[in-house]
């Protein structure tokens, strides 16, 4: 049984992530979800030092506001002239430290360590359980079904619009579709989606499941409802086998995950009929030897 | 209180901060400052799989095995680029979280096969400069002033492949060569600063100090020399900081100083700070209104 809820909770992490990477892969914004994964430990921090409890509400909202406070951050410094990459990289390492030393002066001795934080451990899963309407499931079980059908509710009735604002933000604007709202709302999911994967994957590799499967759907697929589908297959291929493969060697599963994330994407980089590198250059090859022919 | 071993961590974080600041003002003129913070995440596998491999913690080894395995992120991601439709953000995000997830697994597998947690390699995660032993700080200093003499001897040549590749091409300057000369510096500088500041914040090291220092100039040499001054300020205030408590991580709260030096460098800077940007604005109304009035009258 425990191991149902095990994979369960691996299985929904890969769809949650899926879903929310395909945007992130689209919009150009993969290492603000980067950034994001890390300030969420912040957010994190901060409603723990507020509140004095691990509440998964209370997380889930700090985990919100860490993550619109980084996207925040970075657009007023790239205002402020600088660079993209700068302002990303200058926001989610000072955040990211801030919280590190908060977690080490008030908080060293409750269950927020950091290493926890940045490893998750997915084993653990079944025995933190919530009840809800009466039916007793893991804590992450319940936070990631909440927060994929917040995910699924946004698609479900914004889908047109947000694709719209990712592949022609001007015309989105001039028929005034709001899309600084739009952004800051994505931007919200996806500090959601890393905090409910946080207790199985970790804040670190959250950033694996969330750009690595869809990262793999882009090279599979030219619609968006496509990716979609492939994204999740690919999240969920990564996390059972992922799975499993830690368990017969005996090591770290979210460190698997993310290992296996990895491997997906060399073998679809590689080997996709036609647009893979192999095929690409045994194409070539060929092509040389009939010249040589004629 | 500067007792004997205290000093030669100063020292080292000093030279570190410095190393830092010269090479990371070049990675951020070239828009490469994520690519440094993949790089550094990417060492964590390398330390883990030199250390299976040789079995000790002789510190070259472990950052002969980093190098190689940052080096070789830099490049994936530079492939991934190239042979795909995919853009550069979604490569240096997947080479960054996939090579962290490796080096997780093997470390944990490290650490099963060393009775308990003996092998000490989580410290790399965070970075522990304050109990680092004077040989390894020997080795973080020389690797440092190595780095400096570099970014000294090569000033001239970068500065025109950064700003203006197509004339350095035509004078006959290896450009290529050049940059892959800066990549490996970089990849050096991350892998002399991971046990004192650890992998996650080491890019930071690189980025921060550059970041606040473009906004005290717009001249190379001097936005080196301020990045450099505040590499170095960072890395002595932290290392200080952070020997004042037994369970402080030096890498936070060295990052955390930088953090401070940027805001105040981002508010208060002449010309290109957010108030004297602001006052300017101001000035410009207040002449335009008086300059309306005047020619109302």
């Amino acid at each position: 049984m425990n191991e149902f809820w095990v994979i369960l909770t691996g299985a929904l992490v890969g769809i949650t992530c899926g879903l929310t990477g395909v945007f992130l892969i689209l919009r150009k914004t993969a290492m603000i979800a980067d950034a994001i994964s890390h300030t969420v430990l912040f957010g994190i921090v901060m409603a723990f030092m507020i509140t004095q409890s691990l509440n998964g509400f209370w997380m889930l909202i700090g985990a919100a506001a860490a993550g619109i406070l980084t996207a925040y951050l970075v657009q007023v410094l790239q205002t402020g002239g600088l660079q993209e990459d700068a302002a990303i990289g200058v926001v989610f390492t000072s955040l990211f430290a801030l919280g590190v030393l908060f977690i080490t002066l008030f908080a060293g001795n409750v269950h927020l360590d950091v290493e926890h934080v940045l490893m998750g451990e997915i084993a653990f899963v079944p025995w933190d359980t919530w009840i809800i309407l009466g039916v007793e499931m893991p804590k992450a079980v319940w936070m990631l079904l909440i927060v994929l059908s917040l995910n699924l509710l946004f698609l479900f009735f914004f889908y047109k619009e947000i694709k719209l604002s990712t592949f022609d933000p001007v015309f989105a604007l001039s028929i005034g579709l709001p899309i600084v709202a739009m952004h800051y709302s994505f931007m919200t999911l996806v500090s959601l989606t890393t905090v409910a994967t946080f207790d199985s994957v970790g804040a670190v590799l959250v950033v694996a499941m969330l750009v690595g499967p869809s990262a793999t759907a882009y090279l599979m697929s030219k619609s968006v409802s496509g990716m979609i589908v492939w994204s999740m297959t690919f999240g969920v291929t990564a996390s059972v086998t992922g799975y499993y493969l830690a368990k017969f060697w005996n090591t770290s599963i979210s460190g698997m995950m993310a290992a296996l994330v990895g491997v997906l994407f060399m073998l679809v980089f590689l080997l996709k009929p036609h647009d893979g590198l192999l095929w690409k250059t045994v194409k070539r090859v060929r092509l040389n030897n009939t010249k040589s022919v004629v | 209180m500067l007792t004997g071993n205290l000093l030669w961590v100063l020292v080292g974080t000093i030279l570190l901060g410095v190393a830092a600041g010269l090479n990371g003002t070049f990675s951020f003129l070239q828009k490469q400052s994520l690519v440094g913070d993949a790089a550094a995440h990417a060492a964590l596998p390398g330390i883990a799989l030199a250390y299976l491999v040789f079995e000790t913690k002789e510190l070259p080894i472990l950052m002969i095995g980093a190098a190689i395995t940052s080096g070789l992120s830099v490049y994936m991601i530079q492939w991934i680029v190239n042979q795909s439709k995919l853009k550069a953000d979604a490569a240096i995000a997947l080479v960054l979280s996939v090579s962290f997830g490796i080096g997780i697994v093997l470390i944990s597998i490290v650490n099963q096969s060393t009775a308990g947690n003996q092998s000490g390699l989580n410290d790399f995660i965070f970075g522990k400069a304050a109990t680092m032993a004077k040989s390894d700080l020997i080795w973080l200093s020389g690797s440092a002033l190595l780095i400096i003499l570099m970014c000294l001897l090569f000033f001239k040549e970068w500065k025109l492949m950064i700003f203006d590749p197509v004339f350095a091409k035509g004078i006959g300057l290896p450009v290529e060569r050049l940059r892959t000369l800066l990549t490996a510096l970089t990849v050096l500088t991350i892998v002399t600063g991971i046990q004192a500041v650890g992998v996650i914040l080491m890019a930071a090291m690189l980025i921060i100090p550059a970041a606040a220092a473009r906004y005290w100039s717009s001249h190379l040499g001097i936005i080196l020399v301020t990045s450099a001054f505040f590499g170095a300020l960072s890395g002595a205030f932290g290392t200080m900081v952070s020997s004042l408590r037994i369970g402080l991580s030096t890498g936070p709260i060295i990052v955390l100083v930088a953090a401070t030096l940027f805001l105040l460098s981002f508010f208060f800077a002449p010309t290109r700070g957010l108030l004297s940007k602001l006052r300017k604005k101001k000035e410009f109304k207040q002449r335009r209104v008086a300059q309306e009035a005047m020619s109302h009258e």
